[in-house]
């Protein structure tokens, strides 16, 4: 089994690895070795498109991190400790964009805001184009729903008594968010914005359906390369996209030994948040 | 306190969802326009053609191999690491974690490179005297891609469940002299069984509904459900039939979500 295990994870690594070597290879055609050189990073880095196109992928996700964070922290903070009308419906809702296919999801905000975008400027007196609003509107849409489950999973574990002493103790309601619930669900808010960040910057399907011609993303820029042929450029584009996703995955265990030292799974993961009493036991360790 | 998250997902979510639905049932005008009148059921009508047909067995045919090939792999996997010692078992999940966040693009990228032909894995075919490989725009190549792609969302899933079994339970198949295939048949698989659905679930969704994949790797030239679907908003100018096919996947995708939590199953 053990060499099972092994095999599994040539299969994961052996792909990127050569991805990697590639990237540096002196040759025109992409599969071929023709000896070490830099220059695909070159012609990268001077390419204007393409550095446009990661401003516009960096602008997006940061936006969408930020509303997502505030929007998916009130809405984890009202489904566990309050009750009002709607709640279950809500809680539905808030599941859906979690698992529709991004296809699915991409059509909706297409027709959406074909069909939507006279009326949303008349409704608020702007002029919506396609590229960066509409893009960032989308990516909210399903990043809420991921911060939500994060931070609910991280509340759900937090001690309630916590917050009955802070009131008992004359705190008002805010000074209770402020100086208790808060610091304690702070890892699972950081935990939750690292993935809305992940999920914005690795999209490539709804932002192709919401992009327009003044602004792409880097994924939607990059797989329109790939359909256009291969270069080697696309290469090294890759490398630096995986660097990126390797320092966001630093950070996401940064964050985990913060939010839980000694649970095994890690919470930020879709299918595997730990159940709600190893968050309990990690928290009674961090609170020693 | 929900009210701002509330109103933005029925605005940008629930809005454009109902939209669709009600699309499905609209009419494509002869420019390719969409005339919201006549209702009627003529896009759904259409999912009994032929060449519909085709393309909805050949993408479930698809989701399934993929999802037996994931499970196939990550089964013996998830057990193993839940039974090396501690470190291993972190060091293995961050290990696995890793692919799991890194950019879905980059990943199917990089088989396209290595199936190019006169690419990296035709050389060592070529070397150990297998001939050449031509894979890439091939089935095999796009089965490829989405196993590699989804993996991670079999294992994790899988790992909890198994992690989760009373381990005494096994002990006490063992010393009522149970044979390994016996305990594994009795005692882990319907134990671990939340995890094989949910991963199973995870899995089999997103592959139906692929797109980049079967793009990269396939080529287009299997049309698949995603890719069919992105078609009729395209080229084809078919918003209801788009619609309806999309109606179509949903459909499924909540037939499906709502077994898993039928089952018990919460961790998702």
């Amino acid at each position: 089994m053990g060499l099972h295990a092994g095999v599994v994870f040539a299969f994961f690594y052996a792909p990127i690895a050569i991805l990697v070597v590639f990237s540096f290879s002196n040759d025109r055609v992409v599969g071929r070795w023709g000896g070490f050189t830099f220059d695909w990073y070159g012609e990268f880095w001077n390419n204007n498109q393409l550095t446009n196109s990661i401003s516009v992928s960096l602008q997006v996700a940061a936006i969408s991190t930020v509303v997502s964070v505030v929007l998916g922290t009130l809405s984890a903070l009202a489904l566990e400790r309050f009750t009002f009308r709607g709640k279950r419906v809500f809680d539905a809702l808030l599941y859906l964009p979690i698992i529709i296919p991004d296809v699915t999801m991409g059509i909706m905000m297409l027709v959406f805001f074909a069909e939507g975008i006279d009326v949303i400027d008349a409704l608020f007196g702007i002029t919506l184009s396609k590229g960066l609003a509409t893009i960032t509107l989308s990516h909210v849409a399903f990043c809420i729903s991921f911060v939500s489950v994060v931070v609910r999973a991280r509340l759900s574990g937090m001690d309630e008594r916590l917050e009955e002493a802070a009131a008992d103790l004359y705190a008002t309601r805010w000074q209770t968010f402020r100086h208790v619930t808060l610091p304690q669900i702070l890892p699972g808010v950081a935990g939750g914005g690292l993935l809305a960040l992940t999920l914005s910057l690795d999209d490539v399907v709804v932002s192709q359906f919401t992009s327009g011609p003044g602004a792409t993303t880097l994924p939607v820029f990059v797989f329109s390369l790939i359909r256009k042929g291969v270069t080697p450029m696309i290469n090294a584009v890759s490398v630096v996209m995986f660097v990126a996703s390797l320092i966001l995955v630093a950070g996401m265990l940064a964050v985990d030994r913060l939010r839980s030292p000694g649970t095994n799974v890690p919470a930020a993961t879709p299918g595997a948040i730990p159940p709600a009493e190893s968050l309990q036991n990690g928290q009674e360790r961090g609170d020693q | 306190m929900a009210l701002p998250a509330y109103t933005y997902l029925i605005a940008f979510f629930a809005v454009p969802f109902v939209i669709v639905v009600v699309y499905s049932f609209a009419t494509r005008t002869r420019t390719g326009g969409t005339a919201l009148s006549g209702w009627n059921l003529e896009s759904y009508r259409r999912l009994g053609e032929q060449i519909v047909r085709d393309v909805l067995w050949r993408s479930l045919g698809l989701a399934i191999i993929t999802t037996a090939l994931c499970l196939i792999l990550a089964y013996p996997f998830a057990y193993y690491m839940t039974i090396v010692s501690t470190t291993t078992r972190n060091v293995m999940l961050v290990l696995v974690m890793i692919p799991f966040w890194t950019n879905f693009l980059v990943r199917n990228y990089a088989w396209r490179l290595i199936l190019s032909s006169g690419g990296p894995l035709s050389s060592v075919t070529e070397a150990i005297g297998l001939g050449e490989t031509d894979l890439l725009f091939t089935k095999t190549a796009v089965v490829l891609g989405l196993v590699y792609s989804f993996l991670p969302f079999m294992i994790l899933p899988l790992y909890a469940s198994i992690e989760r079994i009373d381990h005494s339970l096994i002990e006490a198949s063992r010393d009522l002299y149970a044979s390994g295939p016996q305990t594994f048949r009795r005692i882990i698989g319907p134990l671990s069984m939340p995890g094989v659905i949910a991963g199973s679930i995870l899995v089999f969704v997103p592959s139906l509904g692929a797109y980049v994949t079967p793009d990269i790797l396939g080529g287009g030239k299997e049309v698949l459900l995603g890719s069919y679907i992105v078609t009729q908003f395209g080229t084809a100018r078919n918003f209801p039939f788009g619609a309806s096919l999309s109606v179509v996947l949903m459909v499924v995708m909540l037939t499906a979500t709502v077994a898993y939590f039928r089952q018990g199953g919460r961790n998702l």
